[in-house]
């Protein structure tokens, strides 16, 4: 329904500028904030407008952390933050496809068995089967790796949803085709299914990227080494001082670091990612 | 280059469903065999058991010498046109002809010679380096047809080639397959539902329905003799006349009533009899005549449709031209002797031009008023 109704318009663009402000209005605290010195919070008034220390900030916490707050320099966070989310949206992507290829194309007993299974994994996400989850991990010894923070959150079925109804909708006679054209079955997943779902592979990848990215909880328990703490995880620990308050503009800053690479990713690829989520031409 | 052969091939789908009910079939070296019958007749499960697309419940299929049940569709040495051409989308043309070459580990030069030769053929060249989607349908049917060709198979395989084009496209389509296929020699199968199609295409042409062979035969020797009223009222637009005779003493009675003597065979059995809208000669003959009630005449150009009754069964009749005749007259109809179809009541053909019979006009007219 497409009304042209003056006050309607206002309304509904009303509506969508006060959305965008309550979105962006603590991001633009948390900018701000990141470059002001410390005094500037000790007077309890928010900074509406940029400071000076922004370059001090920024190279401290980057460079040093607040190793007296349990806060490893920051970029050896980050580095961990993107092993985990790249880990993990590759590692995704990789086991659903094959998996989304197995359940579409191969008639093998107890196909649709094996497809509820894994249907079933999501609704045990991370979360669920944190205890047992840990213990298997604790046992293997993969406490403090990067095998323990990223291989128990690739094993979810999000994804070979995704690939089923992408492969559901490839016409049988391209397979049939390719078969005819001598392309066994892994040369048909490499040479057509893959560059065939090319966009909803990206789409899928910025999407579990930022899941990667943001995962706060299993980090925050199987890491005890700074070695291997994440971002996410380290901004709640400089937050949560022990004795001390918080020193907001390295917090903002470590939070304004902290979004900068979904952002990026999200901005790179996003041609791809719209293409991937609504394009249905095959 | 080589011959088919289908021994007692059978496909039984799981739950029972036969589709293919035991075809027996020699196609010779250099053959273009349309397989044409309405959906669900199993032309294409057939053709998909050639190809190997589809494994085969029982018998043999062999390509050449070679028994081919249990062989790889790339190892047959075929290939195969598709009905929404399958061409690959994120290839180019030029990859889409050379994929399948490239798979068997072709060498680089080799490859480039024959794209480039089975582009000009096709006259494809000029967009080798596009992307299917920047192609018209006619020149997709193009690509997959060249797609086959530079492979230079035993045997093509054509799955309704040509019904995702419309009508003049398809015209013209059909005239270069054939041509494709007189030049190139090659042993080709072709199924399809029109009987245009199949008519013109073919060397051979078998008429399938239920899983069973109806009838093989030339194309115009089906059309002639048909064997069974299904291939007469499949093969041919519009499709022959059929008229159940029932007997009566001596001699026939259509479903109105009206009575013909039949010096003909096969006397005191029912029977069905059949004629070509085109066979119909106006003003009767000496054979066969007919009041008939013209319902609907269509002009087609060319030549007139007459559609309307006459001894109680619809019955279409062609005109050459144009026709004054209107809906509602009345006009005399005849068939030549040699021009009469009879068949069994159960369908099977028995006899051609045997009737002799002349209606009784007074007892017609009772009739149809």
């Amino acid at each position: 329904m497409v009304e042209h109704r003056p006050f309607l318009n206002f309304l509904s663009h009303a509506v969508l500028v006060l959305g965008v402000l309550i979105v962006a209005f603590p991001v633009w605290i948390a900018i701000v904030a990141s470059t002001h010195p410390a005094e500037t919070f000790q007077t309890g008034r928010i900074p509406l407008w940029f400071g000076d220390a922004a370059l001090h900030n920024y190279g401290v916490m980057l460079g040093d952390g607040l190793s007296n707050m349990g806060a490893p320099p920051l970029a050896g966070m980050l580095f961990n933050s993107l092993v985990m989310a790249l880990v993990i949206a590759g590692g995704k992507i990789a086991i659903s496809i094959t998996s989304a290829f197995a359940i579409v194309y191969f008639r093998f007993p107890f196909r649709m068995l094996a497809f509820w299974c894994i249907f079933i994994t999501l609704m045990l996400p991370v979360e669920v089967r944190i205890l047992p989850t840990f213990k298997v991990v604790a046992d293997l010894g993969m406490l403090n790796s990067y095998a323990g923070l990223t291989i128990p959150l690739i094993a979810s079925a999000t994804a070979t949803f995704l690939f089923r109804q992408v492969f559901m909708t490839i016409p049988d006679e391209l397979a049939e085709a390719a078969r005819i054209d001598g392309a066994g079955p892994m040369k048909f997943l490499r040479d057509i299914l893959i560059p065939l779902s090319r966009t909803n592979i990206a789409a899928l990848f910025v999407i579990l990227f930022i899941y990667g990215w943001n995962q706060y909880l299993w980090p925050l328990l199987i890491t005890t080494d700074e070695g291997y703490y994440t971002i996410v995880a380290g901004i709640k620990r400089m937050a949560e001082a022990v004795d001390a308050n918080p020193i907001w503009n390295y917090v903002m800053a470590a939070s304004v670091l902290a979004m900068l690479p979904p952002v990026v990713v999200v901005v790179a690829m996003q041609k791809l990612f719209v293409k991937g989520l609504v394009e249905t031409e095959k | 280059m080589a011959t088919i052969t289908l021994d007692q091939v059978r496909k039984v789908y799981p739950g029972k469903v036969e589709a293919v009910k035991g075809i027996s079939l020699d196609i010779a070296d250099g053959d273009f065999i349309v397989l044409v019958g309405p959906s669900g007749c199993g032309k294409s499960t057939l053709l998909r058991m050639i190809a190997g697309l589809e494994t085969i419940s029982a018998g043999t299929v062999k390509i050449g010498d070679r028994v081919v049940n249990e062989i790889d569709p790339a190892e047959r040495d075929i290939a195969m046109v598709f009905q929404n051409y399958a061409l690959y989308p994120h290839m180019t043309v030029y990859e889409n002809l050379s994929y399948g070459l490239r798979n068997r580990g072709m060498k680089r030069d080799e490859i480039d010679q024959r794209v480039k030769k089975a582009a000009a053929i096709l006259e494809i060249g000029s967009f080798l380096d596009r992307k299917p989607r920047a192609l018209s349908g006619g020149q997709r049917q193009r690509v997959a047809m060249g797609r086959a060709i530079v492979r230079s198979p035993k045997v093509f395989l054509f799955d309704e080639p040509l019904s995702n084009l419309d009508a003049k496209l398809r015209g013209q389509m059909r005239v270069e397959i054939k041509a494709l296929q007189r030049s190139l020699g090659t042993t080709s199968v072709y199924v399809t539902h029109d009987q245009l199609e199949a008519m013109t295409l073919a060397d051979t042409l078998v008429v399938m329905n239920g899983g069973v062979v109806e009838q093989i035969g030339s194309p115009l020797d089906v059309y002639e003799r048909p064997a069974s009223t299904f291939v007469a009222s499949f093969i041919g637009a519009p499709p022959m006349n059929l008229l159940p005779l029932a007997a009566a003493g001596d001699g026939y009675r259509l479903p109105d009533g009206t009575l013909l003597p039949a010096d003909g065979y096969p006397q005191g059995k029912a029977a069905i009899l059949g004629f070509r809208p085109e066979d119909v000669v106006i003003g009767g003959t000496d054979a066969f005549s007919l009041d008939f009630h013209v319902v609907v005449a269509e002009p087609v150009g060319a030549e007139s449709f007459l559609h309307g009754k006459a001894g109680g069964a619809g019955i279409i009749v062609r005109v050459h031209g144009r026709t004054e005749a209107r809906p509602g007259d009345r006009i005399r109809i005849g068939v030549p002797a040699a021009r009469l179809h009879i068949f069994g009541t159960d369908g099977k053909r028995i006899a051609h031009g045997h009737i002799s019979a002349r209606d009784r006009a007074t007892e017609t007219q009772a009739a149809l008023t």
